[in-house]
């Protein structure tokens, strides 16, 4: 196999994975800081995916361009779902938020198995088939741009955590949350924005994923388990975990296809996750349990 | 009144027996008038959500044009139950259990072989005919069911018949490939398909060698890596047995790896479907699908193409609708035969079939002791501006073919 072509395959594999990470970048805020495990993540990508398919149907309007506007949407509809839905079980036992969650996502799946069908949608943009020869190199325009635009929303949430008092907030509630009652933090509302946020991160990286991937409405599950893969690997709650995550995985299956067989290249996502549960079961970032 | 009690109860003992009997037969006689008259129940199983949902829903278009045109020539019309099998073996089989308890006497489907196995298993539990529409694996017709029939062609079958058009197809435009690289789905289909083509090829003679072989997930949403990894091989043209949307994800990621390989050869789904031509516009224009068809000069063809047309214009017809058709074709005539809808009458008469006024290439439908159609033979189609073109065997051609494949950088 020629050399240029591992590192054709890598960078492919670079992209796809910054995407994925900004995927779990959401489910890593939202268990964080909520503490609640969102078995819906995926599904509520593939609304993300959808909105931005009616979207470039109807209107034409780019995915990239529509990032923003999806993301603000997944905002108000995650921000009301942890407002009215998801508050009432935050003291409930595990499993009755795990049921919930899983009710949630089954509703979302089979809401757009209705409205749109099992048919495969897909976004073919102007550039959808460009590409960039950098000598022997060639690398996917689509997965260039939207692995950039992972890269921007990531960092700008993590200048948000850093830098905003809400963001100091809403960390100081996620590392101390009695504290944060004590010092007069409004909690209620610091979890809505963080569920907001969540799905806001996964409604971004729906638009992007759509460059790269046709949706269908089963495809949520299938993300919602990557999306668990990577936060697990990257560390539950981590968010630097979480983007680093994504780039193992997107690395590991793109480089596994290569030097094995492309049939399993989810199995070596896996054999990853194995290794990290073996070794470091509190992931690679993530902070050891006492 | 005692009198009459007692003259009522000698009555009735003797009528007892006779009433009861004459209230079972009564009771009976709705299973029986079901048995023998009335429409057929057809249950037919398709993948219709999921990821094989495009070619589900492609092979339904048969099914909605069977009814007129049977009542056309003289077949009953057929009760039509569907079930969608969700691309999923055990929701195949469930619903094949469930179709049967709802009273289907005949199940049809279910396109993809892992899950028409599935099914077959049912319907020889259950003692239902179970009519293949397509499906290759040949172990489904090599387990000695006895209810279990298949008017498709097996693996084998198909890459000996492609094998063959291929060199049609080579000597006919002058240019052959050396080297193909082999990219395949590994699901049943597939990889049975894999299984075949090593015991077939030294024996065809055939130009070309095979460089590699890769196998990949027909579900999978990413195929940059495979086809990283086939244009690594420098082979002159791609081998293929895939599915739909694999395919379109397969041609998407030739354009943008900017490999434009001498020809595609597939031999399976995917490369024809109305989805894949939609999808890609000029990019689809090209691929060689070497895959069962139609005869385009035969009676029911031209009707089947022209119901297609009045209700689907602009769809063209393909295997699907033609091999689900055909499906029903088989109930139908089977049901007219045997007079009844018990099944065992209906499995024994769709074992006599002999349909020569048929839609597939070859002499006709009917059964070998297996319950395979031994008769079928394959054709060679183009992807020519949107359209379908026959460009192998010469008999059924009515096109000539163009290869090597324009190169994907050279259309506008």
């Amino acid at each position: 196999v020629p050399a240029e072509i591992y590192l054709n395959v890598a960078i492919s594999g670079l992209l796809t994975g910054l995407v994925y990470g900004l995927m779990a970048l959401g489910l890593s805020v939202i268990f964080g800081v909520v503490r609640v495990v969102n078995f819906a993540h995926g599904e509520m990508m593939t609304v993300a995916m959808y909105i931005a398919v009616v979207l470039f149907a109807r209107l034409g309007l780019d995915p990239l361009l529509m990032m923003l506007p999806i993301a603000a949407l997944l905002f108000v509809v995650g921000y009301a779902m942890q407002m009215v839905i998801i508050n009432p079980f935050i003291s409930r036992p595990e499993h009755s938020q795990f049921m919930l969650m899983v009710a949630i996502a089954i509703i979302i799946v089979n809401s757009l198995l209705m409205i749109f069908g099992p048919d495969a949608q897909a976004v073919q943009t102007s550039y959808s088939f460009d590409s960039y020869a950098l000598g022997p190199v060639i690398v996917d325009a689509t997965k260039l741009y939207a692995g950039v635009a992972a890269i921007l929303v990531a960092a700008a949430l993590f200048a948000f955590f850093q830098y905003a008092p809400v963001g100091k907030a809403i960390r100081a509630c996620a590392d101390n949350y009695t504290g944060a009652l004590v010092v007069g933090l409004d909690v209620k509302q610091l979890y809505a924005l963080s569920f907001g946020l969540g799905a806001a991160c996964v409604g971004a990286a729906g638009a992007i994923i759509v460059l790269l991937v046709d949706v269908t409405p089963p495809l949520g599950p299938a993300y919602t388990l990557l999306a668990f893969v990577i936060v697990i690997t990257g560390g539950m709650g981590s968010m630097p975990g979480a983007l680093l995550g994504g780039v193992l995985i997107g690395l590991t299956e793109a480089m596994a296809g290569l030097f094995f067989t492309p049939s399993a290249k989810s199995m070596f996502a896996f054999a990853i996750l194995v290794l990290v549960l073996l070794f470091r079961p509190q992931g690679i970032m993530g902070k050891r349990l006492t | 009144m005692s009198v009459t009690r007692n003259a009522s109860i000698t009555l009735n003992r003797r009528g007892l027996l006779a009433g009861a009997a004459a209230v079972t037969t009564a009771m009976a006689a709705p299973a029986i008038v079901r048995a023998q008259g009335g429409m057929l129940k057809v249950g037919v199983l398709l993948p219709r959500s999921g990821a094989q949902a495009g070619i589900g829903q492609d092979c339904y278009l048969g099914v909605e044009l069977a009814n007129p045109i049977f009542k056309s020539i003289g077949l009953p019309e057929l009760e039509i139950m569907s079930a969608d099998t969700e691309t999923n073996v055990e929701v195949a089989r469930s619903r094949a259990e469930k179709l049967i308890a709802d009273g289907a006497q005949l199940l049809v489907g279910a396109f993809d072989s892992g899950q028409s196995s599935a099914i077959a298993q049912v319907a020889e539990q259950k003692g239902i005919p179970f009519v293949i529409n397509i499906a290759a694996a040949p172990p489904i017709t090599e387990q000695g069911y006895k209810f279990v029939f298949r008017n498709f062609p097996t693996g084998p079958m198909i890459v000996g018949d492609a094998l063959a058009n291929q060199k049609e197809v080579f000597a006919e435009s002058g240019s052959a490939p050396k080297t193909v690289v082999f990219m395949h789905v590994n699901d049943t289909f597939g990889t049975s398909m894999a299984q075949s083509l090593p015991n077939l090829l030294p024996k065809s003679n055939m130009p070309y060698t095979i460089k590699e072989t890769i196998s990949y997930d027909p579900t999978a949403r990413d195929l940059s890596v495979e086809i990283s990894k086939a244009k690594a091989t420098g082979a002159d043209a791609l081998l293929v047995v895939s599915r739909l949307n694999d395919a379109i994800l397969l041609t998407r990621e030739l354009v943008k790896q900017r490999w434009s390989p001498m020809g595609i050869l597939s031999m399976g789904p995917g490369w024809y479907e109305g989805q894949y031509l939609k999808t890609l516009g000029k990019l689809s224009d090209g691929p060689l699908s070497f895959v069962p068809w139609y005869d385009p000069n035969k009676k029911l063809s031209k009707q089947l193409e022209g119901a297609l047309a009045k209700k689907y214009p602009g769809i063209n017809m393909n295997t699907n609708h033609i091999y689900t058709f055909e499906a029903l074709l088989i109930a139908a005539d089977a049901h007219k035969r045997a007079k009844t809808t018990d099944p065992k009458a209906l499995a024994e008469a769709v074992r006599m079939t002999n349909i020569t006024d048929n839609v597939s290439p070859g002499p006709g439908i009917s059964f070998d002791a297996k319950g395979q159609n031994v008769n079928l033979k394959n054709a060679a189609i183009q992807n020519r501006g949107g359209k379908l073109v026959a460009v192998a065997p010469k008999a059924a051609a009515n096109a000539k073919v163009e290869f090597p494949m324009r190169p994907y950088d050279k259309r506008s």
